[in-house]
Parts: structure tokens; sequence; C-alpha cells
């Protein structure tokens, strides 16, 4: 592990134990849907950042991942936590196959498409079918048990589980992307054709990696569904899939870090932009900030958050000897 | 189902599917030609629909005019603006790739919404059908047909014509396919590469918004109704086959058939249906049905 990951996940870490103890009840809500944004995003980057492929359908894992924790949970009831989990990643991963083995044919734009279609026909099932409650969504009335008396309930417990869940998630994907199973990915995103020429079978490659993201995507869900106890199908929209990739790319992509910082960033703008006290009345109209804000995020920082040091390391030198070589007198 | 329904059916399936066309060509004619993902193409239908329910009194009290006026007032202003977006925003995004152009689209899409949201509000409104296009056709003993959708139906083929005789039959649309093929080759030659986008760019939200402006009679304004339009285009670019206009129309009759027949016989699924005909056709051709240039 290089000196700057370490540190960055020290802070991480420091802060995310640290913040329980002096916040109020809406901040813990908010880091707690933050950092399963984050898990979130971070499905997403081993598909679009570590692999190259750009997934449009990303939420439908998420959402099949919630919905399942849902439907199996008994009515009357806890279930163990140790059999509904497992049965959300599980439901998310073998969405993630099917939509993977058959969308992994296409390339490019194509497959942005596919793969916003397949997420789509998922929405259309939960929306319009009786399965999933319709439009107004269902409740979750108990709560899993971890063990014995230990129910998943209670801000600040759910909250130390997401927190726990965003490291092995992080933790799992760096041990990933260091292995050869990872490096392989970062070949396919650099050159296909040339990885395929020195005898790896691409596909598979892809498909394993589609399949592990709709599963990450999948413990996001079920998370979700565990802190608001509620679903409806908006949580499969492809609102919620742009607004993901849209965190892991204002974040900078290629990076883990970049997902998490992304994802974090993007729900403090949302923050800052509905808040009453700096906007007043214009903080109803919040995505007129948060849209101004991306447009200038692609002029001005290519690369995303993560790159601005690189860019600032590569620029400002040039800026600065340019500067120097300024005529004088024309100012 | 009797003939007359039968008839009903196809006529609104042919209506739609047409609409779709309209705005599916210039997003194709963009993403074929300039390479850009233009998620805010949707905003132009909403743009436009939003125009003919605010520009109507507007245009009825300082110039005058009825229906016709205020479309040909809206088309200007379509034009006008995709002149402006094409130099202020779009430009840029030319050598980038494609997920930077995803995210400064979307931002667009945003910061449409939300001028909507603060000139016109967030109510749904409808929008009065001319009174001289009002009237219905009569179908059999019970059934009538309204003029207004025959009319729309009728203007969309006008249009679609012009557009593939335009693209393949004079100097411009040879110029238009030869840029979509080689930017930099067509430069070479003499060509004005950067004046001939923004113009396609132009057109394309010019008839975005002029299906936005007729169709709103119909379909009344309401928000969000650029995003459900898009996610449609899509599905219609992606089965026509990128920057193929020809492609496009097939592809939007077949959605417009596949989405209306749906919704009569088979209710349930009606969503889900246009979605599994393009994963369909897509695994079956993986670069939709007609490439671009054939």
């Amino acid at each position: 592990m290089k000196k700057s990951q370490l540190f960055f996940l020290l802070i991480l870490a420091s802060v995310l134990v640290f913040l329980p103890q002096i916040s109020s009840e809406y901040v813990l809500d908010w880091l707690t849907k933050t950092m399963i944004f984050a898990i979130f995003a971070l499905s997403l980057e081993l598909l679009v950042g570590q692999t190259g492929l750009v997934c449009f359908g990303q939420s439908a894992f998420f959402g099949i991942g919630a919905y399942t924790a849902v439907l199996f949970s008994a009515k009357v009831d806890h279930t163990y936590l140790g059999y509904l989990l497992p049965l959300a990643i599980f439901a998310a991963a073998l969405y993630a196959l099917i939509v993977g083995a058959l969308s992994l044919r296409t390339k490019g734009v194509y497959f942005i498409m596919v793969t916003l279609a397949f997420a789509q026909m998922a929405y259309y099932v939960i929306h319009d079918t009786p399965l999933g409650g319709g439009t107004d969504g269902i409740y979750l009335y108990h709560k899993p048990i971890i063990f014995r008396d230990l129910v998943l309930e209670g801000s600040i417990f759910i909250y130390f589980f997401t927190t726990i869940c965003l490291f092995l998630v992080l933790g799992f994907l760096g041990l990933l992307s260091s292995s050869r199973f990872g490096r392989a990915l970062i070949g396919i995103k650099i050159n296909e054709l040339r990885m395929r020429a020195m005898g790896f079978e691409t596909y598979w490659y892809k498909l394993v990696a589609f399949v592990i993201s709709g599963a990450i995507a999948g413990i996001a869900g079920f998370l979700f569904a565990m802190k608001d106890g509620f679903v409806n199908p908006e949580i499969l929209s492809w609102h919620l899939s742009g607004a993901v990739l849209m965190m892991i790319i204002l974040g900078g992509l290629g990076h883990l870090r970049g997902a998490v910082i992304g994802a974090f960033t993007y729900a403090l703008l949302e923050e800052l932009f509905r808040s009453e006290i700096i906007f007043g009345s214009f903080s109803k109209n919040w995505h007129l900030g948060l849209g101004l804000t991306l447009i200038l995020s692609v002029a001005l920082l290519p690369k995303g958050l993560f790159g601005i040091r690189d860019q600032l390391q590569k620029s400002l030198p040039l800026y600065l000897a340019n500067f120097k070589k300024l005529p004088k007198t024309k100012l | 189902m009797d003939f007359f329904t039968l008839l009903i059916q196809v006529l609104n399936a042919v209506q739609y599917g047409l609409l779709l066309f309209l705005v599916a060509a210039g997003l194709t004619l963009i993403f074929g030609m300039m390479g850009i993902i233009n998620l805010a193409h949707g905003s132009f239908y909403m743009i436009g629909a939003y125009l003919s329910f605010g520009l109507a009194p507007i245009v009825a009290q300082t110039i005058g005019g009825g229906f016709l006026v205020t479309l040909v007032v809206g088309l200007i202003f379509a034009i006008f603006l995709g002149y402006l977006l094409e130099w202020l925003f779009y430009s840029y995004l030319y050598e980038r790739d494609h997920l930077q152009q995803v995210l400064m689209t979307y931002g667009l899409i945003l910061v449409f919404e939300e001028i909507r949201s603060l000139l016109l509000g967030d109510d749904v409104h409808s929008v009065a059908i001319p009174a001289w296009l009002s009237a219905s056709v009569q179908l059999g003993d019970i059934m009538t047909y309204p003029i207004y959708r025959l009319f729309i139906s009728g203007i969309c083929l006008l249009l679609a014509a012009a557009m593939l005789i335009v693209l393949t039959k004079t100097r411009l649309g040879m110029m238009i396919r030869a840029g979509s093929v080689n930017r930099e080759m067509t430069q070479s030659l003499g060509v004005n590469i950067q004046f001939l986008y923004r113009l396609v760019f132009a057109s394309g939200v010019a008839i975005a918004a002029f299906a936005g402006m007729i169709a709103a009679p119909v379909t009344s304004v309401y928000p969000g109704m650029g995003q459900s339009i898009l996610i449609i285009c899509f599905v219609v670019v992606v089965i026509g086959g990128i920057g193929s206009i020809r492609g496009a129309l097939i592809a939007s009759l077949l959605i417009g058939f596949v989405d209306t027949f749906s919704k009569v016989l088979l209710p349930n699924v009606a969503g889900v249906l246009v979605y599994v005909l393009m994963a369909t056709i897509l695994l079956w051709k993986p670069s939709g049905l007609f490439k671009a240039g054939s």
C-alpha cells in the first residue's frame, strides 16, 4: 500500500469514527446515506474506472439488492442477517450475470444503452407489477438479527455497520486491483485487443468484473433498505444511475479514492445548494446550482477532483514560467 | 378488435413514431456527426413544448398571430438557442471523451429544468388546439379521430422527407455526411466544418423543439417530459444504428407501433416491451439495424 493511500484511509477512518460523537441525528443519517452511495459508487468505479466499461444501468443492481432484502424479510418476525444479506447480494449478482453475459457482446455507446435498457426493464417490472408493491413501494417492518438479540436497527448501529461495510468493500477492491485479475482489467481498459493477443479471454474477465460490481451494488442497496426501512421503484430509475456516474466522474476515474471523494462531494454539493440559510428561496431550485457546478467541473477539471493535484503540478509551473515571460511594459 | 379501432391505433402509432423521429433525428445526427452523447436533447423537446405554452399569449398580444405565428417565432428562438449552446458549451466537448460529455449534458438537463421551473412553475398545463384544427373525422358509426393528430403526422412526414432529401440529394447534405465520416479530411477540402457543425446542431435543436411545440396540444406540458422522451429516443437511435437517419425513421415507427399496441393489448408489460425489443435487436445486430453511411 502506498503512503498516500494509507493516509487517505486513516483520515477517512478517524473522521468516520469521531463524527457520530459530536453530530446530530440528521448529520448521522446524512453520513450513513453518503457512505452507502460511496459503496455504490465504488461498485461502478470497478466497471468504469478500472475496466473501462461504462455501465448506465447500475441502479438496477442497487434496487434489486434493496427489494430482495425487503421482500425476503419475514412479515411478522425478524430474519437472520446471515441469510438476508447473502440473498440480496446473490440476487443482484445473478441479474448482473444475465445482463453482463448479454450486454458484453456490444461495445462503446451501444453498451451504455443496452445496460440502460436492462435497468429500465427491471424498473418497469418493479413499477408496473404487483410483485414489488407498485409505485407505492413497500415497508420493511422487522430489521434483521445479526445474532441472538442483536437487531440491525438504530441510527448509530446502522451507521457503524455501514462504515464497516465501506471499509471491507474498499479493502476488497484494493486487493482486487493489485491482483493479477485487477491488472488484467486495467489492461482491458487500456487496450483490449492487445490483451486478447496476449492470450487473455477478455470476455470472461469483463463478465466476472460485471458480476462483482453488481454484487457490491447489491450490498449498497441492502444497506439502503436497512437504513430507511422502505423501498420504492425510484431507486431503480435511470436518474440514480446517472447520479452515481456523476459521482465517480466528479471524483476522478481510475482511483478507488476518487469514487469515495466523489460520493461525498456530490452529497455535500447537494446539501449546500439545498440549504435555505445560504440560498434562501432559491434552495427550492437546488438542481440549478448542482447543474452549473457539474458543467464547470467538466470545463475546469477534466480529470476530476482527484486529478487536481496532477493538474496543478503540471500546469502551475508552466503558468508561472509563462507569466514571467510576459513583457512588463504591457501591464 | 374491429377495423376502425385498429385504424385508430395504427394512426396513433404512426403519429407517435413520427414525433419520436423528429426528436431522434437530431440526436442521431449530433451523435453520428459530432460524436457527442447529448443527454440534454430531451430538454429541447421540453423547451419546445413550453414555448408553445408560454409564447402563445405573448405572440397573440404583441404580433397578433395565432398558432402558426407562434410556431414560427418558437422555431426562430430554438435555432438561435441551438446556435448559442453549440458556441458556449458543446464546442468544448468534441475532443473530450464520452464520460465528460455525459457529465456536462446531464448538468445542462438540470439547468434547463430549473430555469423552466423558475420561469413557468411546476404545474401541468394544457395547450389549446387551434380552432381551425379542432374538428374530428368520423370513423364508422361511433368513433371519431381528431384532425389535429392527422395534422401532426402530416407535418412530421413532410419534415422527415425534407430531411432525407437535404441529406442525400443536396450539396449541403453531402458535406454533412462527409463531415461525419472524416472531420479533418473534409476540413482540408475547404469546408468550413465549424460552421457546419453549428448548423447541424442548431437544426437538431430546432427540430426537437418543433416536435415539442406541435406535440404540446396533444400531450399537455409537464415537468420531466423531456427526460422520458430522451430515453425512448436513445432506444430509437441505438436500434436504428447511430448516425443513420433512415435507421432512425424505421426504428421510431417500430417503437411507435410496439408501444401503442402493447399498451392496448398487454397493458401490464407495456413499459418493458420497448426495452426487450431493443435488447433483442442489439443481441442480433450489435450495432443497430442500419450502420451510418449505408
